[in-house]
């Protein structure tokens, strides 16, 4: 380059061609070169650390390794008081459980469409396939021909004693108290459980050969402590930015940053309404990125920001000398 | 107007759909403008390899992600192979979204939606945002114990706004689905929907110069240059 | 089934605390590693090329 200085090429407006100058610019070439590169790193990523692959909870292993909080969890879902028994729509109707956005539940006006009787699909139904106990099959019908007043002093009083329960070869043995058809169906269920019969009774529960759809047994083993603090463990729960992690020590998503960032401060943290409200602001700040080019202030930043000059360093080196 | 073979188009022939459609793909991206072998000299810095670093690891993605599928999902949990096919495809994944990073914060800097390229930044970031739909549904896809944990938290994001039902994350069919066609199509339409729009308009030019000062003036007796 | 990789991430990650932020030294490596990766590319030159009018 001489060390005359180049006028300024007399381009109009940002939308007209360029005038001018070009250079050789193989593209081809150089996405074939951006795929081996991509290829090549993500060979060596996968040689280097491999992926990760934590194995699934089933209620089988839950309910061997914590029998306690299984039956726990199970009592909640037959007495209706279970976070999913409480959780309203899309899984049943329940009063002011449903998120708001000031006035407006989207939640509410969606609806029941994914119907869940907690006591029914998580208890009596399962119960009632297994074969051959008529003494279940006589505490099931004295539970269910119970007025509820009734069922639910049985239930409150097997959840209160729970924490002193003992367990002897999976035969859970609670201390002496009134607890009704109780007590026996939720040792029928620990059994069930324990088999790997529960997992399999919730996944075709609707008796169907083919199931691809895991709703049930996920909310069900999903409930209980001992699922929740295997995802402490690995570091995944809202209030750990869990959204971000990956089991393991892997990197895990951390384009989620901003998603998640807002559940870790008020007003949101504390709020009942936290994840109606965190979806409609994110919604709302992607509608805004996505329209950048149209935001006055937001569309002429880059210029003031000035990191351009540094891009552009030899053009700007070359017209103004 | 003329056909392919160079004869002029007869006013029949010109109000086919045919030839419409082919007027105006042909008028707005001719071969020289869809494949061009030079560019402005502005493009002259590094950052203007992460656009193709971003669409590279997406092949990666996709090709990685078809071995997988031709196996189908239990395979990568009970063969060492398919463990190392589901390796490539999690680090293209983590490639993908860090060349796109590069490739956004560089296109941010530069303005680059001035002069009419608006939907070339609009195009850009949608495909962003359903991009981290894929990898979401990719996620729940697993069928480990991290796609159980994100299927019960992702549930709530959903169902507080009224979708939870349509879009049922703990439906591992319907996740599986989304996730090997129905979002991977869409990603890869607004990519290159994303580059054809790149192609039409150009390289976003540089930002005006700092004017340049005039000339200095050589003697009052002699009149100006120009 | 055993992973065959040269270095074993499956064990717990170690994680920066500062004030309400936490996030693990994987993801943070990834976001210094993004920031470092964005300045090179604007500092480190690019091969020039010749012209052509």
């Amino acid at each position: 380059m001489s060390g005359a200085r180049s006028p300024a090429p007399a381009v109009p407006d940002d939308a007209s061609p360029w005038p001018g100058p070009f250079v050789r610019y193989d593209l081809v070439k150089e996405l074939v070169v951006a795929l081996v590169a991509m290829a090549g790193l993500a060979v060596i990523l996968t040689v280097l650390f491999s992926s990760p692959d934590d194995s699934p909870t089933t209620i089988q292993s839950w309910a061997k390794a914590a029998p306690g909080d299984f039956l726990t969890t199970a009592v909640g879902e037959l007495d209706g008081t279970s976070g999913i028994a409480t959780y309203g729509p899309p899984y049943n109707h329940t009063p002011d459980a449903a998120q708001k956005i000031g006035p407006i539940s989207l939640q509410e006006a969606a609806g029941v469409k994914i119907p869940i009787d907690t006591a029914q699909d998580y208890v009596i139904e399962p119960l009632k396939e297994i074969p051959a106990d008529p003494r279940l099959r006589l505490s099931l019908a004295a539970y269910q021909a119970a007025p509820a007043k009734l069922q639910a002093a049985w239930t409150g009083a097997y959840e209160e004693a729970l924490p002193k329960a003992r367990f002897l070869r999976g035969v859970p043995l609670l201390p002496a108290g009134r607890y009704g058809p109780v007590a026996p169906m939720m040792a029928a269920l620990l059994g069930l459980a324990q088999s790997g019969g529960l997992d399999g009774a919730l996944i075709a529960g609707s008796h169907r050969f083919y199931e691809t759809n895991y709703t049930k047994p996920l909310l069900f083993l999903a409930s209980g402590a001992y699922f929740e603090e295997r995802a402490e463990g690995q570091h995944l729960l809202g209030t750990q930015w869990g959204m971000m992690n990956e089991t393991g020590s892997y990197p895990g998503q951390v384009w989620l940053w901003l998603y998640t960032v807002w559940y870790q401060i008020e007003p949101f943290k504390s709020s009942e309404n936290a994840d109606a409200l965190i979806f409609v602001l994110m919604g709302i700040l992607s509608l805004a990125f996505v329209c950048i080019p149209f935001i006055p202030g937001l569309r002429t930043l880059p210029r003031h920001l000035r990191v351009y000059r540094g891009i552009w360093r030899d053009h700007y080196r070359e017209v103004e000398g | 107007m003329s056909d392919g073979e160079g004869r002029p188009v007869s006013p029949e022939e010109r109000q086919m759909w045919t030839t419409w459609v082919r007027e105006r793909a042909v008028g707005a991206l001719p071969p020289e403008k869809l494949l061009p072998d030079r560019q402005p000299a502005y493009v002259s810095s590094w950052i203007y390899v992460f656009g193709v670093a971003t669409i590279a690891a997406l092949v990666v993605v996709v090709a990685s992600g078809t071995i997988l599928g031709l196996k189908g999902p239990e395979w990568w949990h009970v063969a060492g192979i398919g463990r190392f096919f589901n390796g490539i495809h999690l680090w293209a994944v983590e490639l993908f979204f860090f060349a796109m990073v590069v490739h956004l914060w560089g296109k941010f800097f530069m303005g680059a939606w001035r002069g009419g390229r608006g939907r070339t930044w609009m195009t850009g970031a949608i495909a962003f945002l359903v991009a981290i739909g894929a990898a979401f549904t990719g996620y729940l896809s697993q069928q480990n114990f991290d796609s159980q944990w994100i299927a019960f938290e992702g549930k709530d994001g959903l169902n507080s706004v009224g979708i939870g039902s349509f879009f049922n994350v703990a439906d591992f069919g319907q996740m599986y689905t989304f996730h090997v066609i129905l979002l991977p199509l869409a990603v890869v339409a607004l990519v290159v929907w994303h580059v054809l729009l790149v192609r039409r308009h150009g390289v976003v030019p540089p930002y005006p110069a700092k004017p340049t000062p005039p000339p200095q003036q050589a003697a009052p007796s002699e009149g100006s240059a120009r | 089934m055993v992973s065959a990789a040269l270095f074993d991430l499956s064990h717990p990650a170690h994680y920066l605390h500062w004030h309400f932020f936490q996030m693990s030294v994987a993801n943070v490596v990834v976001i210094l590693l993004m920031i470092a990766v964005f300045v090179a590319a604007i500092l480190i030159p690019f091969p020039k090329r010749r012209r052509e009018s």
